[in-house]
């Protein structure tokens, strides 16, 4: 029996937003697959539950008319990544979360969570920060709207306030589109495993040139991070070994690894050199780039 | 103690109850029976709990019972109809793909939804493995275990 003191069922996104707003020690229980784990070990931070599976209009994937893409806070890791819009549009979300637990996990889990429990290693981050995406929160005072830039602020933290409930992503067409996008996670197992380092790129080219990159990467910093200096160091360059040393050279800038049990700071520096030279590459090959 | 009153649907047999909300759907499972239902780790990562929630397999340590409400829940014990195994059950003792057998009843769960959402497809031992990459045997070494998905896939 997990050690649930109280639980409320939330019958609608306003219900559940009162809830989380009228008790201090309320947290949002969506696949369970980090709240139950941390329930298991006995940790009490976690035992005042607003359940939001009934909310069924968070589930939801689609595309406006102005080619928005919007994805429901908890569609899981895998409705997200076998829908049609995501395989089209903005494919690297699903490649990046395909690499997330096993089968199971990603059937309970959602990207809602993934992104809003903080995690410096979560694999959809890298997606989400290199397609800029906006996130429509509900609070006590309605509707707004935050980008993932600055979203994250520490590790476990977000700007997320007491009373809020993330609705859902949106991908706008002017981060997705013309751009192609790679992903890859380094762990020490090929499933079941968390990032030692992941790192994300998209890449707009004009014709050999990248016109724009966007780089980014988990466990490389407090927080999921985007690389600004990198990123301009690549700009209007065609790729070459070349170039993608002077973009490592100035992503050291960007990144503040750290030692832990899982690496060490050496060697995660090692990681973020290199993957960031394969995953841009990646990226401008995905786009028909001759590197 | 708080309870959710819950309709579900275990092996085509229909149950209504009041279940305490901080049960598992594991655990609840487990008390009416159905023991195939393994608990091992208790946090998602060795799959022994495996069963399909609307032929989705779930690790149900990690699922709230209430969150079975309406669902249709599948177990290892429902498989077997009037007393022949499955194809996927089948494929498991053909191959010789059990030895202790704690782990077998939740690969046997997520082996059956595999093949069912991969049908007709030819698969490769990569994707076999990457299926069932959240399932843990500690004694078999998996090479069977993907034997027999291979032959359940030919034999299905």
């Amino acid at each position: 029996m997990f050690p649930i003191e109280k639980y409320h069922y939330a019958e609608s996104v306003k219900d559940a937003v009162e809830a989380l707003a009228a008790d201090e020690k309320a947290k949002i229980i969506a696949g369970g697959t980090d709240v139950l784990v941390r329930l298991h070990g006995g940790n009490s931070d976690y035992g005042c539950l607003v359940d939001i599976n009934g909310l069924s209009e968070l589930k939801e994937i689609r595309m406006d008319g102005e080619g928005n893409v919007f994805i429901g806070s908890l569609a899981t890791f895998t409705e997200i990544m076998d829908h049609e819009l995501i395989k089209k549009y903005v494919p690297v979300i699903g490649e990046s979360l395909a690499t997330i637990g096993g089968p199971q996990v990603r059937n309970s889990g959602t990207m809602g969570g993934n992104i809003c429990n903080g995690a410096v290693s979560a694999d959809s981050a890298c997606a989400a920060l290199v397609h800029e995406f906006d996130l429509v929160i509900e609070g006590p005072d309605g509707e707004r709207v935050e980008s993932i830039n600055g979203f994250h602020t520490g590790p476990g933290r977000t700007i997320l306030k007491k009373g809020d409930l993330l609705k859902s992503f949106c991908v706008r067409p002017q981060h997705y589109k013309g751009f192609s996008a790679s992903y890859y996670k380094y762990a020490m197992r090929g499933a079941m495993d968390i990032a030692t380092i992941g790192c994300g790129a998209a890449v707009k080219m004009d014709g050999e040139l990248i016109e724009t990159l966007k780089l980014a990467f988990t466990v490389a910093a407090p927080t999921p991070i985007r690389c600004r200096n990198a990123e301009k160091a690549m700009e209007n360059k065609t790729i070459t070994e070349e170039s993608l040393q002077s973009m490592t050279d100035a992503l050291e800038e960007d990144v503040k690894p750290r030692d832990s049990w899982r690496a060490s700071k050496d060697f995660r520096l090692h990681l973020i050199r290199t993957l960031a030279k394969k995953v841009t590459r990646q990226a401008a090959k995905n786009q028909g780039g001759s590197c | 103690m708080q309870t959710m009153n819950i309709k579900l649907t275990i092996n085509t047999k229909r149950h209504e109850m009041d279940v305490d909300v901080r049960k598992s759907l594991m655990d609840l499972l487990r008390e009416l029976g159905y023991s195939s239902v393994k608990h091992g780790c208790g946090v998602g990562e060795c799959g022994a709990c495996t069963v399909l929630v609307d032929d989705i397999p779930i690790d149900s340590c990690l699922y709230l019972a209430t969150w079975a409400n309406n669902a249709e829940i599948r177990t290892t014990e429902g498989e077997c109809r009037d007393g022949k195994l499955s194809s996927v059950q089948e494929a498991y003792v053909e191959e010789g793909a059990v030895q202790c057998g704690f782990c077998t009843p939740g690969l046997i769960m997520t082996t059956t939804s595999f093949l069912e959402k991969n049908k007709g497809k030819d698969l490769s031992r990569e994707e076999i493995k990457r299926g069932h990459a959240g399932n843990l045997c500690r004694c078999t070494g998996y090479q069977t275990i993907i034997n027999a998905v291979e032959t359940a896939s030919k034999n299905g």
